[in-house]
């Protein structure tokens, strides 16, 4: 059976995400970790994209290698770390986890090849051949009718997140040179100028 | 064609790295929390594999529903994690043991 080229680029990009997964765990700088991550994910978005999820795909992209990696970054590199403590005791698991590993890919591959999932119904591919299909309308005509509550109940999470985010993180540190508009306003002149009342100076 | 099969392997194989990661990087935080990013996408992977096949939409929606959750929880847990930091100047798990757990 010939392979196409989406099926070809699939396989491609599919190894290159196993690669770059494999740098996430094995790294030895966290910072390198998170680069690799980066990488997965946009290896991650062009696989979706293949898979007919193009608003995922940029979404992805979007939030999650311009933000929440970005976020990643900020803190792996002001926390000052001790790399070598960290490791200590990488060798020592590395066969555990190697072994359950290989287990889980065992076990999920089982199921998969054994149940012939999806294998005898070809896929649903009648979304794409629409003329004028958009992947991102028919999400949002899904998005805001059927899910709208849920969608909304999501925006309150994200907010909540927010705050509670910036409230752990804020502290007042003693001797802060802070603008406090309140005084600022309340300020009237004879608390800023002071008029003395003195003898004009001798004319010689 | 690209055959479910081989997306679902993908995301098992996915998912198995990061468990495996869990084990190896134990005592860093921050790479817990990277492990924890990558089985999400892992699992992220299985709904769009079948969105696909079914042809249903909803599997995408519910990976932006994920993906919402995900990104609140790695902004809390990177705060918790810099508050963390803050009080013992160090994210060794190790030494996380204030509550005798």
């Amino acid at each position: 059976m010939a392979m196409t080229i989406p099926e070809i680029l699939f396989y491609v990009f599919s190894a290159v995400l196993v690669v770059a997964a494999v740098g996430v765990i094995t790294a030895r700088n966290p910072v390198h970790a998170a680069l690799f991550l980066v990488f997965a994910f946009f290896n991650s978005a062009i696989l979706w994209m293949l898979l007919e999820a193009e608003f995922l795909a940029i979404v992805l992209v979007l939030v999650y290698v311009g933000a929440v990696m970005v976020l990643f970054l900020f803190v792996v590199m002001m926390l000052d770390v001790n790399i070598a403590q960290m490791r200590e005791g990488f060798t020592r698991y590395a066969p555990l986890g190697a072994i359950i590993a290989i287990l889980v890919v065992v076990e999920i591959g089982s199921v998969v090849w054994v149940k012939h999932l999806g294998s005898d119904t070809p896929a649903a591919a009648v979304v794409a051949a629409v003329d004028g299909y958009s992947n991102t309308k028919a999400l949002g005509a899904v998005l805001y009718t059927k899910y709208l509550y849920p969608f909304e109940l999501a925006a309150v999470l994200l907010l909540i997140a927010i705050v509670a985010a910036i409230t752990l993180t804020m502290r007042h540190r003693a001797g802060l040179k802070a603008q406090d508009v309140g005084a600022q306003v309340a300020v009237r002149a004879r608390d800023r100028v002071r008029i003395v009342k003195m003898e004009a100076e001798k004319k010689s | 064609m690209i055959r479910l099969e081989f997306v679902l392997m993908l995301s098992g194989l996915l998912f198995a790295l990061s468990v495996a990661g869990i084990f190896l990087n134990r005592k860093n935080v921050i790479l817990l929390l990277m492990c924890i990013e990558l089985m999400l996408l892992a699992v992220n992977f299985n709904f769009v594999a079948f969105a696909r096949q079914l042809g249903d939409l909803e599997g995408q929606i519910f990976v932006f529903f994920i993906m919402t959750v995900a990104a609140a929880e790695a902004a809390i847990g990177l705060a918790i994690l810099v508050v963390l930091f803050r009080e013992r100047s160090s994210i060794n798990v190790e030494q996380l043991d204030v509550m005798k757990g």
